[in-house]
């Protein structure tokens, strides 16, 4: 089973050489940390940065650079400031070329929630659903259970969407899959998870083609 | 030249009043108009609707206004800072309407460029979308969404001159050049108010014909909602 590292780990061998990625909040901020670094790629934060870089050393903060996350950060050498259109221009306009980010639940149709839970939590969905709407290349990163200990890869959502049929991929704690023909179809195992933990953690139509490997982290 | 300059935050709010509409720059804390906000706390105005991408933390930014219950109503993309906030939204005191951050950026810019309107498929087939105009091209759906009618856009910038030109610093830039010239009357704080001819117009973020009144904040305070660090090696 994997950590939140470890899941961020596995995401990051999805990005590749040219790309420009847009990093949600939580797990997904990690994957920026396991990147190769024999390859070039961009971070785009959607409150107006790109080419996005580490935490600043202590005493060099400043207030005017932060992240989505409100995370005080640093730029790396040909970034670039830009009002929030013209972010979610990127965004919008398929510029940029993967989404990572966190959800509650997904459905194996490739419906995502991820911002509400009803008369409990309303946090709003910030650009999550600009984002959800228009990349092409979305990743879910998320723990398979929630903390009851129920999938969160569903039939279908029970909490208010941020999009629908958009997700393509998740990666969580037990295992990789891909969502097509509105079924998830198990493509890796966590080290050490055996296929059958998995089909008790996923409530969607889970699919299992032979022999499933394990992840090459 | 036309000058935009007032010499204070009282002169620069002359006109706000009770029930209006206002729109402020910012993304969490990072480039909002900390001088109007107070200014509008010090007025004591209520029942008004504030467009503004989060709501502040508790005791500072927008929160200040929630805590003094002056906002009614609040359109926003995330709240999640705020226990105030959270606590009157839930109780039905706050009326809130949560909109997608590109949505509400482009919402601001519809209203800046005279566009009364544009499809986004930002939304569709959520809450969002409810009740809205929903329209397919290229095989994709998408939700009509209004631009913003605001009475004040409060922006912030880093510099700007008397003719009303801006340049923003960093993320500080966010929604507020989008929010310039997108209300009847735009209020611009700037750190710096240089004179003329001093801001090359090549490097100009903001033309000053979207600016109505600009003058020098008497003092930013420019907290750090998440200050996160990395050691030394």
């Amino acid at each position: 089973m994997l950590d939140k590292n470890g899941i961020a780990k596995r995401i990051a061998k999805e990005v590749k050489n040219g790309y420009y990625v847009n990093l949600g909040i939580g797990i997904p901020t990690l994957v920026a940390n396991f990147v190769r670094d024999d390859i070039e790629v961009e971070f785009q934060s959607e409150n107006g940065v790109l080419g996005m870089g580490p935490f600043p050393y202590e005493g060099e903060e400043d207030a005017d650079i932060i992240n989505a996350g409100k995370q005080t950060i640093t730029t790396m050498p040909g970034a670039s400031f830009f009002d929030s259109a013209t972010s979610f221009s990127m965004i919008r306009g398929k510029h940029v070329h993967l989404t990572i980010l966190g959800a509650m639940e997904v459905s194996e149709n490739g419906d995502i929630a991820n911002w509400k839970i009803p008369g409990k939590m309303v946090k709003g969905m910030g650009g999550a659903m600009d984002l959800v709407a228009s990349a092409d290349n979305i990743i879910v990163a998320m723990m398979h259970t929630n903390k009851r200990g129920e999938s969160k890869l569903l039939k279908r959502c029970s909490l208010p969407l941020t999009g629908v049929g958009c997700v393509t991929k998740v990666v969580t704690n037990l295992a990789v899959l891909e969502i097509k023909n509105n079924q998830f179809y198990l493509l890796e195992r966590a080290p050490g998870v055996s296929v059958e933990v998995i089909q008790n953690a996923t409530e969607g139509t889970l699919i299992i083609e032979g022999e499933i490997p394990e992840m090459n982290l | 030249m036309i000058n935009k300059k007032v010499n204070n935050v009282r002169e620069a709010l002359l006109g706000v009043t009770n029930n209006m509409t206002f729109m402020l720059g910012g993304f969490g804390l990072c480039g909002i108009p900390e001088n109007a906000i107070s200014e509008l706390v010090r007025l004591e105005i209520k029942n008004l609707t504030c467009i503004s991408n989060n709501a502040g933390i508790d005791n500072f930014g927008l929160g200040l206004l929630l805590q003094n219950k002056q906002i009614n109503k609040m359109i926003s993309s995330y709240v999640g800072e705020n226990d105030e906030f959270e606590r009157q939204m839930l109780s039905g005191e706050l009326e809130v309407e949560l909109t997608p951050q590109g949505t509400l950026a482009e919402k601001c810019r519809a209203a800046q460029a005279g566009f009364p309107a544009f499809y986004t498929p930002a939304g569709y087939g959520t809450e969002v979308a409810k009740g809205k105009e929903t329209r397919e091209f290229d095989g994709k759906m998408h939700v009509l969404e209004p631009a913003f009618k605001a009475d004040f856009a409060f922006v912030k910038a880093w510099k700007g001159d008397v003719a009303g030109n801006l340049i923003f610093k960093g993320t500080a830039r966010n929604f507020n050049p989008l929010m310039c010239g997108a209300a009847t009357i735009t209020v611009v704080e700037v750190e710096e108010l240089v004179p003329l001819g001093v801001l090359d117009p090549n490097q100009i973020h903001t033309p000053g014909i979207f600016v109505q009144r600009i003058f020098q904040g008497e003092k930013f305070e420019k907290r750090i909602e998440q200050r996160t660090v990395r050691k030394r090696s």
